[in-house]
Protein backbone atom coordinates (compact mmCIF):
# COMPACT_ATOMS: atom_id res chain seq x y z
CA UNK A 1 0.00 0.00 0.00
CA UNK A 2 1.34 3.41 -0.93
CA UNK A 3 -0.06 6.82 0.02
CA UNK A 4 1.20 9.85 -1.82
CA UNK A 5 0.39 13.53 -2.09
CA UNK A 6 1.61 15.71 -4.89
CA UNK A 7 1.71 19.47 -5.26
CA UNK A 8 -0.70 19.96 -2.34
CA UNK A 9 -1.91 23.49 -1.76
CA UNK A 10 -4.01 24.55 1.18
CA UNK A 11 -6.00 27.77 1.47
CA UNK A 12 -7.85 28.64 4.65
CA UNK A 13 -9.89 31.81 4.86
CA UNK A 14 -8.35 33.20 1.68
CA UNK A 15 -4.79 32.81 2.99
CA UNK A 16 -2.39 30.35 1.43
CA UNK A 17 -1.16 28.10 4.25
CA UNK A 18 1.21 25.96 2.22
CA UNK A 19 1.81 25.18 -1.42
CA UNK A 20 3.60 22.54 -3.45
CA UNK A 21 3.88 20.00 -0.63
CA UNK A 22 4.88 16.50 -1.73
CA UNK A 23 5.01 13.33 0.34
CA UNK A 24 4.83 9.62 -0.15
CA UNK A 25 4.97 6.66 2.18
CA UNK A 26 4.38 2.96 1.84
CA UNK A 27 3.29 0.17 4.16
CA UNK A 28 5.26 0.04 7.37
CA UNK A 29 6.48 3.61 7.12
CA UNK A 30 5.85 6.56 9.39
CA UNK A 31 6.07 10.21 8.39
CA UNK A 32 6.49 12.96 10.95
CA UNK A 33 5.11 16.31 9.82
CA UNK A 34 7.05 19.23 11.28
CA UNK A 35 6.57 22.94 11.17
CA UNK A 36 6.08 26.04 13.27
CA UNK A 37 2.63 26.93 14.63
CA UNK A 38 0.29 27.73 11.77
CA UNK A 39 2.45 26.01 9.17
CA UNK A 40 -0.49 23.79 8.25
CA UNK A 41 0.36 20.47 9.95
CA UNK A 42 -3.21 19.89 11.10
CA UNK A 43 -4.60 21.11 7.78
CA UNK A 44 -2.44 18.61 5.89
CA UNK A 45 -3.73 15.75 8.06
CA UNK A 46 -7.33 16.91 7.66
CA UNK A 47 -6.73 17.13 3.91
CA UNK A 48 -5.68 13.49 3.78
CA UNK A 49 -8.72 12.63 5.92
CA UNK A 50 -10.95 14.39 3.39
CA UNK A 51 -12.10 17.02 5.89
CA UNK A 52 -10.41 19.98 4.17
CA UNK A 53 -10.75 20.62 0.47
CA UNK A 54 -7.63 20.55 -1.68
CA UNK A 55 -7.02 23.92 -3.31
CA UNK A 56 -4.69 22.15 -5.74
CA UNK A 57 -2.85 18.86 -6.05
CA UNK A 58 -3.92 15.28 -5.49
CA UNK A 59 -3.80 12.56 -2.86
CA UNK A 60 -3.55 9.01 -4.13
CA UNK A 61 -3.66 5.63 -2.44
CA UNK A 62 -2.36 2.59 -4.30
CA UNK A 63 -3.22 -0.87 -3.08
CA UNK A 64 -6.11 0.22 -0.93
CA UNK A 65 -9.80 -0.54 -1.33
CA UNK A 66 -10.80 1.19 -4.57
CA UNK A 67 -14.42 1.45 -3.39
CA UNK A 68 -13.50 3.63 -0.42
CA UNK A 69 -12.01 7.10 -0.11
CA UNK A 70 -8.70 7.61 1.65
CA UNK A 71 -10.51 9.07 4.64
CA UNK A 72 -12.73 6.01 4.94
CA UNK A 73 -9.63 3.85 5.27
CA UNK A 74 -8.00 6.09 7.85
CA UNK A 75 -8.18 6.75 11.55
CA UNK A 76 -8.01 10.42 12.56
CA UNK A 77 -6.86 11.39 16.02
CA UNK A 78 -7.48 15.13 16.21
CA UNK A 79 -7.11 17.75 18.93
CA UNK A 80 -10.54 16.83 20.26
CA UNK A 81 -11.16 13.41 21.69
CA UNK A 82 -14.68 12.79 20.27
CA UNK A 83 -15.96 11.53 23.63
CA UNK A 84 -19.32 12.17 25.27
CA UNK A 85 -18.95 13.06 28.96
CA UNK A 86 -22.27 11.50 29.98
CA UNK A 87 -21.42 8.09 28.48
CA UNK A 88 -19.13 5.66 30.27
CA UNK A 89 -15.66 4.74 29.02
CA UNK A 90 -16.99 1.42 27.71
CA UNK A 91 -20.04 3.01 26.03
CA UNK A 92 -17.88 5.61 24.28
CA UNK A 93 -15.53 3.01 22.85
CA UNK A 94 -18.39 0.63 22.04
CA UNK A 95 -20.13 3.38 20.05
CA UNK A 96 -17.09 4.13 17.94
CA UNK A 97 -16.30 0.48 17.23
CA UNK A 98 -19.93 -0.09 16.18
CA UNK A 99 -20.04 3.11 14.12
CA UNK A 100 -16.72 2.50 12.41
CA UNK A 101 -17.88 -0.93 11.36
CA UNK A 102 -16.98 -3.72 13.76
CA UNK A 103 -20.07 -4.78 15.62
CA UNK A 104 -19.37 -6.83 18.71
CA UNK A 105 -15.62 -6.22 18.53
CA UNK A 106 -13.93 -6.82 21.86
CA UNK A 107 -13.35 -3.54 23.65
CA UNK A 108 -11.68 -5.02 26.74
CA UNK A 109 -8.36 -5.74 25.01
CA UNK A 110 -7.97 -2.24 23.49
CA UNK A 111 -8.86 -0.68 26.85
CA UNK A 112 -6.27 -2.89 28.54
CA UNK A 113 -3.69 -1.83 25.96
CA UNK A 114 -4.11 1.82 27.00
CA UNK A 115 -4.49 0.99 30.70
CA UNK A 116 -8.15 2.00 31.10
CA UNK A 117 -9.70 -1.45 31.60
CA UNK A 118 -10.39 -0.76 35.28
CA UNK A 119 -12.40 2.37 34.45
CA UNK A 120 -14.77 0.78 31.92
CA UNK A 121 -17.95 1.84 33.79
CA UNK A 122 -16.77 5.33 34.74
CA UNK A 123 -18.47 8.25 32.93
CA UNK A 124 -16.00 9.93 30.60
CA UNK A 125 -16.69 13.26 32.35
CA UNK A 126 -14.42 12.11 35.20
CA UNK A 127 -11.42 11.28 33.01
CA UNK A 128 -8.30 13.46 33.00
CA UNK A 129 -7.05 14.95 29.74
CA UNK A 130 -4.44 12.21 29.41
CA UNK A 131 -6.98 9.48 30.08
CA UNK A 132 -9.33 10.95 27.49
CA UNK A 133 -6.53 10.89 24.95
CA UNK A 134 -5.75 7.26 25.84
CA UNK A 135 -9.41 6.34 25.37
CA UNK A 136 -9.26 7.89 21.87
CA UNK A 137 -6.15 5.86 21.12
CA UNK A 138 -8.03 2.69 22.15
CA UNK A 139 -10.36 3.40 19.21
CA UNK A 140 -7.41 3.05 16.79
CA UNK A 141 -6.61 -0.38 18.21
CA UNK A 142 -10.20 -1.63 18.36
CA UNK A 143 -11.04 -0.96 14.71
CA UNK A 144 -8.57 -1.83 12.00
CA UNK A 145 -7.69 0.92 9.53
CA UNK A 146 -4.45 0.88 7.48
CA UNK A 147 -3.79 4.63 7.65
CA UNK A 148 -3.40 6.49 10.93
CA UNK A 149 -3.52 10.31 10.92
CA UNK A 150 -2.32 11.53 14.30
CA UNK A 151 -2.39 15.19 15.29
CA UNK A 152 -0.02 15.76 18.22
CA UNK A 153 -0.80 12.28 19.57
CA UNK A 154 1.55 12.56 22.54
CA UNK A 155 0.22 15.85 23.91
CA UNK A 156 -1.26 15.51 27.43
CA UNK A 157 0.26 12.01 27.78
CA UNK A 158 2.71 11.26 30.61
CA UNK A 159 6.08 9.59 29.96
CA UNK A 160 4.79 6.04 30.52
CA UNK A 161 1.81 6.59 28.24
CA UNK A 162 4.05 8.14 25.58
CA UNK A 163 6.22 5.00 25.63
CA UNK A 164 3.08 2.89 25.39
CA UNK A 165 1.88 4.97 22.42
CA UNK A 166 5.26 4.44 20.77
CA UNK A 167 4.82 0.66 21.14
CA UNK A 168 1.27 0.83 19.75
CA UNK A 169 2.44 2.86 16.73
CA UNK A 170 5.35 0.49 16.17
CA UNK A 171 2.99 -2.50 16.26
CA UNK A 172 0.77 -0.79 13.66
CA UNK A 173 3.76 -0.18 11.37
CA UNK A 174 4.98 -3.77 11.82
CA UNK A 175 1.53 -4.97 10.74
CA UNK A 176 1.95 -3.05 7.48
CA UNK A 177 0.16 0.17 8.46
CA UNK A 178 0.99 3.75 7.56
CA UNK A 179 1.28 6.63 10.02
CA UNK A 180 1.21 10.35 9.34
CA UNK A 181 1.80 12.28 12.52
CA UNK A 182 1.99 16.02 13.14
CA UNK A 183 4.35 16.44 16.02
CA UNK A 184 6.76 18.80 17.73
CA UNK A 185 8.71 16.07 19.50
CA UNK A 186 10.73 13.78 17.24
CA UNK A 187 8.72 10.70 16.36
CA UNK A 188 10.60 7.89 18.07
CA UNK A 189 10.06 5.30 15.39
CA UNK A 190 12.87 3.56 13.55
CA UNK A 191 12.66 4.16 9.84
CA UNK A 192 10.32 7.14 10.07
CA UNK A 193 11.02 10.18 7.97
CA UNK A 194 10.20 13.81 8.46
CA UNK A 195 8.40 16.34 6.28
CA UNK A 196 8.89 20.00 7.03
CA UNK A 197 6.22 22.51 6.12
CA UNK A 198 8.37 25.52 7.02
CA UNK A 199 9.13 27.66 4.04
CA UNK A 200 12.64 28.98 3.50
CA UNK A 201 12.79 32.57 4.74
CA UNK A 202 11.69 34.88 1.98
CA UNK A 203 14.46 37.03 0.47
CA UNK A 204 14.05 40.71 1.35
CA UNK A 205 12.46 42.52 -1.55
CA UNK A 206 14.54 44.97 -3.52
CA UNK A 207 13.51 48.57 -2.88
CA UNK B 1 -26.94 -0.68 9.42
CA UNK B 2 -24.64 -1.27 12.37
CA UNK B 3 -23.33 2.26 12.19
CA UNK B 4 -26.83 3.75 11.99
CA UNK B 5 -28.09 1.66 14.90
CA UNK B 6 -25.05 2.79 16.89
CA UNK B 7 -25.87 6.47 16.20
CA UNK B 8 -29.53 5.95 17.10
CA UNK B 9 -28.76 4.21 20.39
CA UNK B 10 -26.06 6.72 21.35
CA UNK B 11 -28.21 9.78 20.64
CA UNK B 12 -31.14 8.39 22.59
CA UNK B 13 -28.85 7.54 25.51
CA UNK B 14 -27.39 11.05 25.47
CA UNK B 15 -30.88 12.56 25.39
CA UNK B 16 -32.06 10.75 28.51
CA UNK B 17 -28.82 11.17 30.49
CA UNK B 18 -27.80 14.21 32.52
CA UNK B 19 -27.80 17.35 30.37
CA UNK B 20 -29.83 15.71 27.60
CA UNK B 21 -32.88 17.41 26.12
CA UNK B 22 -35.46 14.60 26.20
CA UNK B 23 -37.68 15.88 28.99
CA UNK B 24 -37.16 19.59 28.31
CA UNK B 25 -39.34 19.51 25.19
CA UNK B 26 -42.33 17.85 26.80
CA UNK B 27 -42.07 19.99 29.95
CA UNK B 28 -41.96 23.15 27.83
CA UNK B 29 -45.00 21.88 25.91
CA UNK B 30 -46.93 21.26 29.14
CA UNK B 31 -46.02 24.66 30.61
CA UNK B 32 -46.99 26.63 27.49
CA UNK B 33 -50.31 24.86 27.03
CA UNK B 34 -51.12 25.12 30.74
CA UNK B 35 -50.54 28.87 30.69
CA UNK B 36 -53.03 29.48 27.87
CA UNK B 37 -56.27 28.86 29.88
CA UNK B 38 -54.92 31.15 32.60
CA UNK B 39 -54.24 33.89 30.07
CA UNK B 40 -57.56 33.57 28.21
CA UNK B 41 -59.84 32.91 31.15
CA UNK B 42 -62.40 30.13 31.55
CA UNK B 43 -64.18 30.59 28.22
CA UNK B 44 -64.78 26.94 27.27
CA UNK B 45 -66.11 27.70 23.79
CA UNK B 46 -63.10 29.85 22.93
CA UNK B 47 -60.66 27.29 24.36
CA UNK B 48 -62.20 24.50 22.34
CA UNK B 49 -62.02 26.61 19.19
CA UNK B 50 -58.35 27.65 19.52
CA UNK B 51 -57.16 24.57 21.43
CA UNK B 52 -55.74 22.68 18.42
CA UNK B 53 -53.83 25.76 17.23
CA UNK B 54 -52.32 26.28 20.70
CA UNK B 55 -51.28 22.64 20.95
CA UNK B 56 -49.71 22.72 17.51
CA UNK B 57 -47.79 25.94 18.18
CA UNK B 58 -46.50 24.57 21.48
CA UNK B 59 -45.45 21.32 19.79
CA UNK B 60 -43.66 23.27 17.07
CA UNK B 61 -41.66 25.34 19.56
CA UNK B 62 -40.97 22.33 21.80
CA UNK B 63 -39.54 20.29 18.95
CA UNK B 64 -37.14 23.14 18.11
CA UNK B 65 -35.74 23.28 21.65
CA UNK B 66 -33.13 20.54 21.56
CA UNK B 67 -32.45 20.81 17.82
CA UNK B 68 -29.67 23.38 17.97
CA UNK B 69 -27.44 20.98 19.91
CA UNK B 70 -28.09 18.09 17.51
CA UNK B 71 -25.01 18.63 15.36
CA UNK B 72 -23.31 21.43 17.31
CA UNK B 73 -22.35 19.16 20.22
CA UNK B 74 -20.85 16.61 17.82
CA UNK B 75 -19.01 19.41 16.06
CA UNK B 76 -17.54 20.80 19.28
CA UNK B 77 -16.14 17.52 20.60
CA UNK B 78 -14.75 16.35 17.25
CA UNK B 79 -17.26 13.51 16.76
CA UNK B 80 -18.56 15.11 13.56
CA UNK B 81 -15.12 14.77 11.92
CA UNK B 82 -15.16 11.04 12.54
CA UNK B 83 -18.78 10.76 11.41
CA UNK B 84 -17.90 12.52 8.14
CA UNK B 85 -14.95 10.14 7.66
CA UNK B 86 -17.10 7.08 8.41
CA UNK B 87 -18.26 4.62 5.79
CA UNK B 88 -21.96 5.10 6.56
CA UNK B 89 -23.62 7.56 4.12
CA UNK B 90 -23.93 10.96 5.82
CA UNK B 91 -27.56 11.33 4.67
CA UNK B 92 -28.49 8.14 6.52
CA UNK B 93 -26.55 9.17 9.62
CA UNK B 94 -28.39 12.49 9.63
CA UNK B 95 -31.71 10.64 9.27
CA UNK B 96 -30.79 8.34 12.16
CA UNK B 97 -30.01 11.37 14.32
CA UNK B 98 -33.34 12.90 13.31
CA UNK B 99 -35.17 9.71 14.25
CA UNK B 100 -33.44 9.65 17.65
CA UNK B 101 -34.43 13.29 18.17
CA UNK B 102 -38.05 12.58 17.28
CA UNK B 103 -38.22 9.51 19.53
CA UNK B 104 -36.94 11.53 22.49
CA UNK B 105 -38.83 14.82 21.92
CA UNK B 106 -41.71 14.20 19.48
CA UNK B 107 -43.00 10.95 20.94
CA UNK B 108 -43.32 12.26 24.53
CA UNK B 109 -45.45 15.14 23.15
CA UNK B 110 -47.92 12.61 21.73
CA UNK B 111 -48.14 10.88 25.08
CA UNK B 112 -48.78 14.18 26.86
CA UNK B 113 -51.38 15.46 24.38
CA UNK B 114 -54.51 13.56 25.64
CA UNK B 115 -53.76 14.75 29.17
CA UNK B 116 -53.28 18.34 28.12
CA UNK B 117 -56.39 18.15 25.91
CA UNK B 118 -58.46 18.11 29.10
CA UNK B 119 -57.19 21.59 29.96
CA UNK B 120 -58.44 22.87 26.61
CA UNK B 121 -61.90 21.31 26.89
CA UNK B 122 -61.29 18.68 24.19
CA UNK B 123 -63.36 15.49 24.20
CA UNK B 124 -61.92 12.01 23.64
CA UNK B 125 -62.52 11.96 19.88
CA UNK B 126 -60.97 15.40 19.38
CA UNK B 127 -57.94 14.39 21.48
CA UNK B 128 -57.45 11.25 19.42
CA UNK B 129 -57.61 13.26 16.19
CA UNK B 130 -55.11 15.76 17.58
CA UNK B 131 -52.72 12.98 18.56
CA UNK B 132 -53.05 11.60 15.02
CA UNK B 133 -52.19 14.95 13.41
CA UNK B 134 -49.25 15.46 15.78
CA UNK B 135 -48.02 11.89 15.21
CA UNK B 136 -47.92 12.57 11.48
CA UNK B 137 -46.77 16.20 11.70
CA UNK B 138 -44.01 16.24 14.34
CA UNK B 139 -41.59 14.07 12.28
CA UNK B 140 -41.84 16.75 9.58
CA UNK B 141 -40.94 19.43 12.15
CA UNK B 142 -37.88 17.44 13.27
CA UNK B 143 -36.67 16.64 9.77
CA UNK B 144 -37.11 20.22 8.52
CA UNK B 145 -35.32 21.32 11.67
CA UNK B 146 -32.34 19.14 10.72
CA UNK B 147 -31.62 21.56 7.87
CA UNK B 148 -31.43 24.55 10.20
CA UNK B 149 -29.38 22.59 12.75
CA UNK B 150 -26.87 21.67 10.05
CA UNK B 151 -26.60 25.23 8.71
CA UNK B 152 -26.06 26.66 12.20
CA UNK B 153 -23.62 23.94 13.29
CA UNK B 154 -20.50 26.08 13.57
CA UNK B 155 -22.19 29.02 15.29
CA UNK B 156 -21.86 29.42 19.04
CA UNK B 157 -25.38 30.76 19.46
CA UNK B 158 -27.05 28.90 16.64
CA UNK B 159 -30.42 28.46 18.35
CA UNK B 160 -31.83 31.80 17.28
CA UNK B 161 -30.67 31.47 13.68
CA UNK B 162 -32.11 27.97 13.69
CA UNK B 163 -35.54 29.26 14.69
CA UNK B 164 -35.45 32.03 12.07
CA UNK B 165 -34.44 29.56 9.35
CA UNK B 166 -36.74 26.71 10.27
CA UNK B 167 -39.99 28.35 11.37
CA UNK B 168 -40.88 29.67 7.88
CA UNK B 169 -40.33 26.17 6.45
CA UNK B 170 -42.80 24.73 8.93
CA UNK B 171 -45.68 27.00 7.88
CA UNK B 172 -47.30 24.47 5.49
CA UNK B 173 -47.08 21.72 8.11
CA UNK B 174 -48.67 24.05 10.66
CA UNK B 175 -51.48 25.09 8.31
CA UNK B 176 -52.53 21.56 7.38
CA UNK B 177 -51.92 20.15 10.83
CA UNK B 178 -54.15 22.72 12.48
CA UNK B 179 -56.71 22.48 9.66
CA UNK B 180 -57.03 18.72 10.15
CA UNK B 181 -57.18 19.06 13.93
CA UNK B 182 -59.83 21.83 13.73
CA UNK B 183 -61.90 19.76 11.34
CA UNK B 184 -61.98 16.97 13.90
CA UNK B 185 -62.70 19.25 16.84
CA UNK B 186 -65.24 21.73 15.50
CA UNK B 187 -66.14 20.55 11.97
CA UNK B 188 -67.80 20.97 9.51
CA UNK B 189 -64.89 20.70 7.04
CA UNK B 190 -63.66 17.16 6.30
CA UNK B 191 -60.75 15.76 8.33
CA UNK B 192 -59.34 13.59 5.54
CA UNK B 193 -58.22 16.18 3.00
CA UNK B 194 -55.86 18.28 5.14
CA UNK B 195 -54.68 15.12 6.91
CA UNK B 196 -53.59 13.52 3.65
CA UNK B 197 -51.76 16.69 2.62
CA UNK B 198 -50.06 16.67 6.03
CA UNK B 199 -48.92 13.08 5.40
CA UNK B 200 -47.52 14.14 2.02
CA UNK B 201 -45.64 17.08 3.56
CA UNK B 202 -44.12 14.75 6.15
CA UNK B 203 -43.04 12.19 3.56
CA UNK B 204 -41.42 14.95 1.49
CA UNK B 205 -39.57 16.37 4.50
CA UNK B 206 -38.31 12.90 5.47
CA UNK B 207 -36.52 12.81 2.12
CA UNK B 208 -35.53 16.45 1.67
CA UNK B 209 -34.38 17.07 5.26
CA UNK B 210 -31.53 14.53 5.49
CA UNK B 211 -30.18 15.33 2.03
CA UNK B 212 -30.23 19.11 2.57
CA UNK B 213 -28.76 18.77 6.07
CA UNK B 214 -25.97 16.46 4.86
CA UNK B 215 -25.11 18.88 2.05
CA UNK B 216 -25.01 21.77 4.53
CA UNK B 217 -22.77 19.79 6.91
CA UNK B 218 -20.30 18.92 4.15
CA UNK B 219 -20.16 22.57 3.14
CA UNK B 220 -19.74 23.83 6.71
CA UNK B 221 -16.87 21.51 7.48
CA UNK B 222 -14.66 22.77 4.68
Amino acid sequence: MRLSGSDLTCRRGGREVFAGVEFSLSSGEGLAIRGRNGAGKSSLLRMVAGLVRLAAGAIALEGGDAELTVGEQAHYLGHQDALKPSLSVGENLRFWTDFLGRRGAAIEAPLKAVGLDALIDLPAAYLSAGQRRRLSIARLIAVERPIWLLDEPASTLDATAQDRLGEIMQAHLNAGGLILAATHSPLELPGSRALSLDRPPRAPEEP
Amino acid sequence: MTALAAILVRDMRLAVRVGGGALMGVLFFLVVVTLVPFALGPDLVLLKRIGPAILWLAALLASLLALDRLFASDHEDGSLDLILMGRAPLEMVVAAKGLAHWLTTGLPLLVATPLIGLLLNLDAWASAALVATLAVGTPALTFLGLIGAAVAVTLRRGGLLLAVLVLPLTVPVLIFGVAAANAAVTGPTPFGTPFVVLCALTLASLVVGPFAAAAALRQEME
